[in-house]
């Protein structure tokens, strides 16, 4: 009997092994458990041997971290990291006021700082939200400053990367409750706010952002009694909007269709009514369902933000161009792509990993099968 | 209260609801031809008929799920119109039960008991969660109270489903079939539990097949086929003396066995 007591118990204390045994363990099932897996796992390893070898090279080995001009900083054949360097402030910032530049930097942090609490800290719906409207009302006040001391900026001068940012989160923001309502009023029983809403989704969703961005910045204008104007930045701000709305929309739209229709009974049949069945029961549901799309539309909407530069107005792609009329720089385009690149892959990362979070802890919530 | 009630038809034995010449159509199919129904208060009818006879349209309509086309509806004195306050009115007063529980997947059971009370009846938080409390403690399951609907089994939800209802102390209450989705061991809990509510008085029609269930608390069974009320009569009669022929084939057909 003891014999088979201390078996039992043996077999439950996982043995410590080294990690290098564990690692050529995960190998063995997971890398070479047949012929050709391990024929694919050599072919692919060479393959990634071959380029990561030379990108070490051009990235680390052979770059420069200093030099005056591109000639110079070539030399060595590889990246040429003192153009970042030496421009690291115009790429951010553009031609923001080169000594109320802290400004924007200071955005910079603090979208950074709502990033990380928000994927960090548990905190309620309603906190998020209040911080992120605090976060972005506290941004466009010190873009524009005039206060305490600090000088005003005209919005033109608003360039790099906190007009990507402020874009994307002010669009989105502003966008999703006009999809909300345009995809609920895509499926209301009224015609005229269906068809609104129809009208709506599918004529922004039929026209490239480009149309949108040149509409509304370049033609408005046209329309507006004159002494009327609208600082381009904004105009280019509602064009975003809309399109990020229609898209949004139907994303949401796509939550609301796999709601079973005895959701909408129970709540109809405990005297609810419209507003509240859509807010308490509907809503909270669908846009769970959807957080995974949301979160795809508002990764291409921060990608799309890119495109501003075509109405004249420069985010931090634009002032990589502008950077590179510099005539010592002229050659430096690899850097600087790379450099751009490397920003939107830190936020898109980051999106998407909060999102998939996100889905974790809510299905966490509301463990088991659903029954109906 | 916003909408005038008929002080009348409070009084016991007065009419709770009633349908007059009740028509509906889905396209060109007649789903409900002239239903005549009275339930006075504190009455229980059980409704049964085969599938397709338009049984869960006919009580879907006293709560306007579905909108009947032709005829009256009266519930509790007043008339059921397109009257968004109205049908919101009569919502409060009728509870239902469904086949399919439809319970708020997204609250936990003590959430999903509040929700109305707190958000139509503007009843404190406290005092909503009190009631759901007493309420769960009725249909036996006090301890699943902050679980979520997905943890629970089927008989388990019905009965949460029940105790949602009850929160809104409503004037009667609608069962559509509420033990057909059940696994048969699950099926008894979700009775008694009704069992007990029409002891206690609640005015109730219910459509089932649960014949057991139907002798022990009915007033009144109602037969429907093909769109119509084939038959009305005290359970006892309508069990042993039929007087359809198609009540007659229909009770064969499920007490054959």
């Amino acid at each position: 009997m003891t014999d088979i007591t201390h078996d039992v118990s043996s077999d439950f204390v996982e043995p410590r092994r080294g990690l290098v045994e564990k690692a050529s363990e995960w190998a063995r099932t997971n890398l070479f458990n047949s012929v050709l897996n391990s024929l694919l796992t050599l072919v692919i390893a060479y393959g990634l041997v071959r380029l990561a070898i030379p990108l070490f090279n051009w990235a680390i080995v052979d770059a420069t971290f200093s030099a005056p001009n591109d000639t110079v900083c070539k030399a060595k054949g590889g990246a040429c990291w003192a153009f970042i360097a030496d421009w690291a402030n115009f790429l951010l910032f553009g031609r923001f006021p080169a000594p109320e530049r802290w400004r924007p930097a200071l955005v910079i942090a603090i979208f950074v700082a709502l990033m990380l609490v928000s994927s960090r800290a548990r905190l309620s719906g309603k906190a998020l939200l209040g911080m992120w409207a605090a976060g972005v009302a506290v941004s466009i006040a010190l873009m524009f400053g005039g206060f305490l001391g600090m000088e005003y900026v005209e919005t033109d001068l608003w360039n790099g990367i906190p007009l990507n940012l402020l874009l994307t989160i002010g669009g989105c923001g502003v966008a999703f409750p006009v999809a909300i309502l345009a995809a609920l009023g895509r499926r209301s029983r009224m015609p005229a706010i269906r068809w609104i809403s129809i009208g709506y989704i599918e004529l922004i969703r039929g026209v490239p952002l480009i149309t949108v961005l040149f509409m509304a910045t370049v033609m408005v204008p046209l329309f507006l009694p004159s002494g009327v104007t609208i600082a381009k930045l904004w105009r280019a701000e509602v064009a975003f909007t809309l399109f990020f709305g229609a898209y949004l929309a139907e994303a949401i739209r796509g939550g609301l269709q796999v709601i079973p229709r005895g959701q909408y009974e129970a709540a109809d049949a405990l005297g609810l009514g419209y507003w509240r069945k859509t807010w308490l029961v509907i809503l909270p549901q669908a846009l769970t369902i959807s957080i995974p799309s949301l979160v795809n539309t508002s990764i291409s909407a921060f990608k799309d933000t890119v495109l501003i530069t075509v109405v004249g107005i420069f985010d931090v792609l634009g002032d990589v161009n502008n950077a590179m009329n510099a005539p010592e720089w002229r050659s430096a385009y690899w850097e600087g792509y790379s450099f751009v690149a490397l920003i939107f892959f830190a936020v898109c990362f980051y999106m998407s990993r909060y999102s998939q979070r996100l889905e974790r802890s809510l299905s966490r919530a509301r463990p088991g099968p659903r029954r109906n | 209260m916003a909408v005038q009630q008929n002080t009348a038809a409070k009084a016991a034995g007065q009419s709770m609801i009633e349908l007059r010449n009740v028509n509906k159509w889905y396209g060109d199919f007649h789903v409900l031809k002239d239903i005549n129904l009275e339930v006075r208060k504190g009455e229980k009818v059980v409704v049964c008929g085969p599938s397709g006879s338009g049984k869960s349209t006919m009580i879907r309509c006293i709560n306007r799920l579905e909108e009947h086309q032709k005829g009256q509806i009266f519930v509790d004195g007043m008339e059921l119109t397109g009257d968004v306050k109205h049908v919101e009115a009569i919502r409060r007063e009728v509870g239902m039960v469904f086949q399919q529980f439809n319970l708020f997947p997204h609250l936990t059971v003590l959430q999903n008991l509040t929700l109305a009370p707190i958000w139509v009846r503007k009843m404190p938080k406290k005092e909503a969660e009190e009631l759901a409390m007493q309420l769960l403690a009725r249909v036996k399951i006090p301890e699943q109270a902050n679980k979520y609907p997905g943890q629970l089994s089927g008989g388990q939800q019905q009965r949460v489903a029940i105790a949602r209802s009850l929160c809104m102390k409503p004037e009667v209450m609608l069962f559509d079939e509420p033990t057909s989705a059940l696994d048969p061991e699950m099926i008894k809990e979700v009775l008694d539990v009704m069992i007990n509510l029409a002891q206690e008085g609640m005015t109730m029609i219910c459509v089932t097949h649960e014949m057991g269930f139907a002798r022990t608390v009915a007033d009144s069974m109602i037969f429907m086929d093909r769109g119509q009320v084939v038959e009305v009569a005290p359970p006892k009669e309508f069990f042993a003396n039929p007087k359809s022929d198609r009540t007659k084939l229909f009770l064969s057909q499920i007490l054959s066995h």
